[in-house]
């Protein structure tokens, strides 16, 4: 066995070029334990994320600093078994949650959602970091932004619902993206001009991958506001937006 | 209208596909549609409905109109009724005990193939118990060829997936090494790419086909670009063994892909034409998988598991080299755990091969899905004993670009071992003579000096 798996040794010269689980070496024909355990481990992280829940109180805390009022609600999907089998429930309010919404009548530029998604655990970890880069950027030039919205077992398309009835020009949710085996803390921001419920993913805009490890906050920042300005600027998003963002690269 | 009376209910289903929809296994999909049986009972009632359907009633009433559907219109138009004789007295229930009979040979059931429409192949399967499935898969042997020669009985191949997030060559090419040295790659080295640019694809293509020639590989090349993409690189001459395309059981949910049945008969004719294959010229590879047509909001009430046989109608017209079904990648809305993955792999292995396609599956999950990894071995092993082509050889079964887990290129090898399986056996020579594995077809160890290391330098 011992030989086997020093074979694997010369290979490791290869390991440079990928982050793929190249070279691993082998008990037999098998996978080594050791290596087992670390995937196993990978993936203990990705199923806790996706079972994590939104730190309500803490995110509450740490938005303070940008002076807006935060609102807690909730989708239809009532539980988390139910979230991952009915993604149409967590793309709606649930009927208190709308009740909340009903007496914002002011019209403002963007309203800002932070949905737990596929990963609590990333939003709970980025989201706040992410926007004490940001709000600084949007409010140099006056946006008017909405209350900051929190949502659990909340998909992307709820933010349509939310920002029609907060009467907002553009939604910008930041929200946990399905936890991979090399990362379980990545969020995702998608923004879209003009959001009405019913809406698909081709008018909307993503910035992904966002985390310290990843894209960090400060480059995710600068696309996620040059994404917002030019929205504002031609009155759309969707791919017919994405043509110019090439320009950051 | 069929109905069935249990003491003293009445369950009523409106037509042939309603019926399919509520005799359907539950799967989360069939839910999420609104479509699934709405207790254990009536699940089972639609069943012993179902079991006493002539198969002849599915030529004649058909799941999606035939004016509106050129899937239906396919299925229709090139059902073979001499192959179909043979069966046409049965019933869906009668058939699957014909099915499991002795007297029903390997030579029997190619026979018949074309007479079999997919909607009277996946009636039949919802009837079934998984090792009905897999007894009865195991005896459809479908072979095809390209360089080499894929689903001989007691051989099992693996498409070698050696993919990169942002394509690089090298990071791409160590994983291919990395999967020949296991003894990877006979069914195809076949690469999702990180974009569907033309160049991209075509420098993966030539990445490929280099290491093939300078090495003398039998096997096949492929880049899983969209078909538009792969007339436009035949074109322009580049190294193009395989056509590959996502294909679904509607029209409307094809044509969201971007393709129609007249696109792939241009991709097809076009490929054909190249005349790379030295073995044989099936040079089509397709992947399917359960879920596609609701999630295009293209199923028109049809169960997930009826509109996937439908694609193998698709499939079938082109005589492919492969036929994947990537059963788990889609999530746990359309299959929640690992329970309804496994089911689902199985009834499309067993529908593909009744219909008479080279059906591969790639046992996988994606992490919010209710499974692990000793679902996929079980689901593995299954397959393994079902005959099936082929799986995806992964390193350490992860894939970094696609983001889910599937097979690694040592669950491979664990299943030819504990199976007495061999590769593709042009193939296998080729790892013989390079010194991979030994004349039993034992993994041995390559010293540092073997060329295939010195060719991952570069």
């Amino acid at each position: 066995m011992k030989k086997a798996i020093k074979s694997a040794e010369l290979l490791i010269a290869l390991q440079e070029f990928t982050a793929a689980r190249i070279a691993i070496g082998r008990a037999g024909t098998s996978i080594p334990l050791k290596e087992s355990l670390e995937f196993k481990l990978a993936h203990a992280h990705a199923r806790d994320a996706v079972y994590s829940e939104l730190d309500i109180i803490g995110l509450t805390d740490s938005l303070k600093q940008f002076n807006l009022p935060v609102l807690h609600l909730q989708s239809m999907a009532g539980y988390r078994e139910q979230y991952l089998k009915r993604p149409d429930l967590g793309r709606k309010l649930n009927e208190a949650s709308l009740t909340r919404l009903a007496d914002h009548h002011v019209p403002t530029d963007i309203s800002i959602i932070i949905a737990d998604g596929l990963s609590a655990t990333a939003v709970n970890a980025n989201a706040a970091g992410l926007l004490e880069t940001l709000m600084p950027m949007l409010q140099a030039v006056n946006f008017k932004l909405a209350d900051i919205v929190l949502v659990e077992q909340g998909r992307v398309a709820i933010a349509d619902e939310i920002t029609s009835a907060l009467k907002a020009k553009l939604s910008l949710i930041l929200i946990g993206e399905r936890p991979g085996l090399s990362s379980a803390d990545s969020i995702g921001a998608y923004l879209t001009y003009n959001p009405k419920p019913g809406l698909t993913d081709e008018s909307r805009n993503c910035v992904s991958n966002i985390r310290p490890g990843g894209l960090n906050y400060k480059q995710a920042s600068k696309k996620i506001f040059y994404l917002i300005q030019e929205s504002f600027k031609r009155k759309l998003s969707g791919f017919l937006l994405k043509d110019n963002a090439g320009l950051l690269k | 209208m069929y109905r069935y009376t249990i003491k003293s209910k009445v369950y009523r289903f409106e037509d042939l596909k309603t019926l399919l929809a509520r005799a359907s296994p539950y799967r989360s999909g069939d839910e999420l549609a609104g479509i699934c049986a709405s207790s254990y009972e009536e699940r089972v009632a639609a069943q012993i409905t179902l079991a006493d359907v002539p198969l002849k009633t599915f030529l004649n009433e058909v799941v999606i109109p035939y004016e509106h559907d050129e899937v239906t219109r396919l299925i229709i138009d090139t059902h073979d009724t001499e192959a179909f004789e043979p069966i046409s007295h049965l019933t869906v229930g009668e058939f699957c005990d014909w099915l499991l009979s002795d007297d029903t040979t390997t030579q029997i059931l190619q026979s018949i193939a074309t007479g079999i429409t997919p909607e009277m192949a996946a009636a039949v399967s919802k009837l079934m118990r998984n090792q009905d499935l897999i007894a009865v898969a195991k005896k459809c042997e479908v072979v095809t060829r390209f360089r080499n020669t894929i689903g001989l009985t007691g051989h099992f191949s693996t498409r070698l997936q050696p993919n990169h997030p942002t394509d690089d060559p090298k990071g791409v090419a160590a994983s291919i090494i990395d999967g020949l040295l296991y003894g990877s790659g006979d069914a195809v080295i076949g690469i999702n790419p990180a974009t569907d640019s033309p160049a991209a694809v075509a420098n993966l293509l030539i990445l490929i086909d280099n290491l093939r020639q300078q090495f003398d590989i039998p096997t096949q090349a492929c880049v899983l670009s969209h078909i538009t993409t792969t007339i436009q690189l035949i074109n322009e001459g580049a190294p193009v063994d395989l056509c590959f395309q996502s294909i679904a059981g509607t029209e409307k949910t094809n044509s969201s892909f971007g393709i129609s049945l007249e696109l792939i008969e241009e991709a097809y004719q076009a490929t054909l034409s190249l005349k790379r294959g030295t073995a044989g010229d099936n040079v089509m590879y397709f992947e399917t998988g359960q879920g596609s047509c609701l999630s295009a909001n293209a199923n028109f009430g049809v169960d997930q598991q009826t509109c996937e046989a439908r694609a193998y109608a698709v499939a079938r017209k082109y005589k492919p080299l492969l036929v994947n079904t990537v059963v788990g990648f889609i999530g746990p809305e359309y299959l929640y755990d690992g329970k309804q993955i496994i089911r689902a792999a199985l009834e499309d292995h067993f529908c593909g091969k009744l219909l008479g396609l080279p059906m591969g599956v790639d046992v996988c999950y994606t992490n919010h899905a209710e499974a692990d990894q000793d679902d996929m071995d079980n689901l593995l092993t299954l397959l393994g004993v079902a005959g099936c082509n082929f799986v995806m050889g992964i390193p350490g079964s992860d894939d970094i670009m696609l983001n889910y887990q599937s097979t690694s290129f040592h669950d491979a090898l664990y299943l030819r071992k504990v199976l007495g399986l061999r590769p593709a056996p042009e193939f296998e020579l080729w790892l013989i003579k390079q010194g991979i594995v030994d004349d039993k077809g034992n993994l041995l160890s390559v010293d540092s000096m073997h060329g295939l290391l010195k060719a991952g330098k570069i």
